[in-house]
C-alpha cells in the first residue's frame, strides 16, 4: 500500500448536518500578524507574520526551541500572544473558532476510560454520540478490536491513534497535531500519516509540526521553517526539500547543527 | 489490668454471642456514621471539584479556610449544633437534640470540610494533567467537572474512607447532640466512653477491637472495589 493511500477508504465527515449550532463560514485563511509571545522577559516567538491557506497541508519545521509547538498552541487558542493576532478567516479566537479546530499533542491525554469511552466522550460534546460513529471512527484508526479496552492500557502508538480519533470525532475544519508520531514505532506513524492525509484530502486543513525531514516530505504540501522563535521561512514542499530559501532551513535539511 | 488478652476474648464472646445490645450499637454506629458520609459528599465532592477547577478572587483565602476546618474540634461542633438544636435554640422547635438525626448533623458538619479539601487535591491534580485537553476540545465547566469526578471516582473512594474513619471514631460531638441514651443514640464510641468513665477497661477495649475491625472490613471491602474496577479503567 502506497503512504499516499488510505488503510480504509472512508469518509471522515459523520453527522454535520445534525449539528444544532449554525457552521461559521471557512476558519481559513489563518493569518498571523506581528505575533508575538513573551514569558518572564524572553521572547520564544518573536514577530510572525503568516498565511496559510486551505488547499495545503502545512508542516512546521525546524530545530528545538524554534517555536512550532508553541505557535501551534497560539494558532489554536491554548495561549495567548503577548502581542499581534491571529484571525480565522477575519475572525478572531474564540471558544466558537477552537470547537472547529482539533489538536493532537505529542503526549496524548486520554480519560481514564475505555478506548470507546474516549471517542463517546468527544462525540459527546459535538452532540453526535452514536455507537455507530464511534465505530467508524475506530475502524479508521484500526482499534475497534480494542473498543473495551483500557484506554491507558494502549501502546503508546495506539494511544496516539486513539487521540487522533478522538481529534477527528470532532469534525474540527483545522487539525494541529504536534508531533504527534515522536518516539513511534515505523507502523504507527505509517498508519496515522495515512489517516492525516486522508483527513486532508476530505477537506480538514492539516497543521503538522514534526522534525522528521522524512516525514515532512511525504506529507508537506507546503513548509514553514521556523528558528529561534522568527520564521525563517514558508515555501512550497518541493522547493524545501531541493532549494531551501534561508540558510538555516538548509542547515537543517544537511542535518548541521542551526545555531 | 494484668491480661491484656481479655479485652480480645471478651470482643469475641460478645460478638459471638450475638448481644443484642451490642448488634444494635453496631447498627447505629454505622447507620450515623454511612449517613453523614453519604450527605458530606453530596455536599462536599462538588464544592471541592468547583474549588478544582475554577479560579477566583480570593481562592486561596479560601482553600486556606476549607483546609482549616478539617482540624474542627469536634466538641465545639458539638457544642454549637447543642445550641441551634436545643430547645431554647433557633431549631428547637424540630426536636432534634438528643436523636441520631442530630448526631448526623454533626458528623456531616466534621466531615464536608475533610471531603471537599481532599477532593479538590485530587480533582486539581487530575485536572492540571486535562486541562489542555479539555479546553482543546471547549469542554463546558459543567462537562469538566462530572468527567473529573468519574475519572477520578477510585480516588474519591479513599476520600469517602477518610470522611467515614473521622464519623465512626468521632465522640465529642455525638456524645454532646445524642446524649449516648440507651437504645435510642448510643454508638461504639459512646459507649466506649461510658464503660471506660465506669471503670470497666476490659469491655471498653473490647468495644475498641470491634469498632477497629468494622472500620478495617469497610476499608478492605472498599479497597477490594476499587483494585478489582480500577485495574479495569487504569491499567
Amino acid at each position: 500500500m502506497s503512504m499516499h493511500e488510505p488503510a480504509r477508504q472512508m469518509n471522515l465527515s459523520h453527522s454535520r448536518e445534525s449539528a444544532d449550532t449554525p457552521r461559521l463560514p471557512s476558519l481559513l485563511p489563518i493569518r498571523a500578524n506581528g505575533v508575538v509571545l513573551e514569558i518572564d522577559g524572553n521572547r520564544l516567538v518573536d514577530a510572525i507574520d503568516l498565511e496559510l491557506s486551505a488547499d495545503k497541508l502545512t508542516v512546521l519545521m525546524g530545530p528545538n526551541g524554534a517555536g512550532k509547538s508553541l505557535l501551534l498552541r497560539l494558532m489554536h487558542g491554548l495561549v495567548a500572544p503577548s502581542a499581534g493576532k491571529i484571525t480565522f478567516d477575519g475572525l478572531a479566537m474564540s471558544d466558537e473558532v477552537r470547537r472547529r479546530q482539533a489538536m493532537v499533542f505529542q503526549r496524548p491525554v486520554l480519560l481514564r476510560r475505555s478506548v470507546a469511552a474516549n471517542v463517546d466522550f468527544a462525540l459527546k460534546i459535538r452532540r453526535h454520540a452514536s455507537p455507530a460513529e464511534r465505530d467508524k471512527l475506530l475502524d479508521l484508526v484500526g482499534l475497534l478490536d480494542r473498543a473495551k479496552q483500557p484506554a491507558r492500557a494502549l501502546s503508546g502508538g495506539e494511544q496516539q491513534r486513539l487521540a487522533l480519533a478522538r481529534a477527528l470525532a470532532t469534525e474540527p475544519d483545522v487539525l494541529f497535531l504536534d508531533e504527534p508520531t515522536a518516539s513511534l514505532d515505523p507502523h504507527s506513524i505509517e498508519l496515522i500519516e495515512q489517516i492525516v492525509l486522508l483527513a486532508h484530502r476530505q477537506g480538514t486543513k492539516v497543521i503538522f509540526v514534526t522534525h522528521d525531514v522524512g516525514q515532512g516530505r511525504r506529507l508537506a504540501d507546503e513548509v514553514v521553517f521556523l528558528h529561534l522563535g522568527r520564521l525563517v521561512e514558508q515555501t512550497p514542499a518541493k522547493r524545501f526539500f531541493s532549494d531551501p530559501a534561508s540558510r538555516e532551513g538548509k542547515a537543517y535539511l544537511e542535518g548541521k547543527l542551526v545555531l | 489490668m494484668q491480661d491484656f488478652a481479655e479485652p480480645f476474648r471478651l470482643a469475641l464472646a460478645l460478638v459471638t454471642a450475638g448481644d443484642a445490645d451490642l448488634f444494635e450499637i453496631i447498627a447505629l454506629s454505622l447507620r450515623v456514621s454511612l449517613l453523614a458520609m453519604a450527605i458530606a459528599c453530596v455536599l462536599g465532592l462538588p464544592l471541592g471539584a468547583l474549588l478544582a477547577v475554577t479560579r477566583f478572587p480570593g481562592r486561596s483565602v479560601v482553600l486556606v479556610l476549607v483546609n482549616a476546618l478539617m482540624g474542627l474540634p469536634p466538641v465545639v461542633v458539638g457544642l454549637i449544633v447543642y445550641l441551634y438544636l436545643s430547645r431554647s435554640g433557633p431549631f428547637g422547635w424540630l426536636g432534634l437534640l438528643y436523636t441520631p438525626t442530630a448526631m448526623i448533623i454533626a458528623q456531616v458538619i466534621l466531615i464536608t470540610p475533610i471531603i471537599a479539601a481532599l477532593s479538590r487535591q485530587v480533582l486539581e491534580d487530575l485536572h492540571t494533567e486535562y486541562a489542555e485537553q479539555f479546553r482543546s476540545l471547549s469542554v463546558p465547566r459543567r462537562t469538566v467537572i462530572s468527567a473529573l469526578v468519574w475519572d477520578g471516582r477510585y480516588s474519591l473512594l479513599t476520600v469517602a474512607l477518610a470522611g467515614f474513619g473521622r464519623a465512626v471514631a468521632e465522640v465529642g460531638a455525638v456524645i454532646i447532640v445524642g446524649g449516648n441514651i440507651d437504645h435510642l443514640t448510643r454508638v461504639m464510641t459512646t459507649a466506649i466512653a461510658l464503660e471506660t468513665s465506669k471503670g470497666d477497661l476490659a469491655l471498653a477495649l473490647a468495644l475498641g477491637f470491634v469498632l477497629l475491625v468494622i472500620a478495617l472490613t469497610v476499608n478492605g471491602l472498599v479497597m477490594a472495589l476499587r483494585l478489582t474496577a480500577g485495574r479495569h479503567v487504569h491499567a
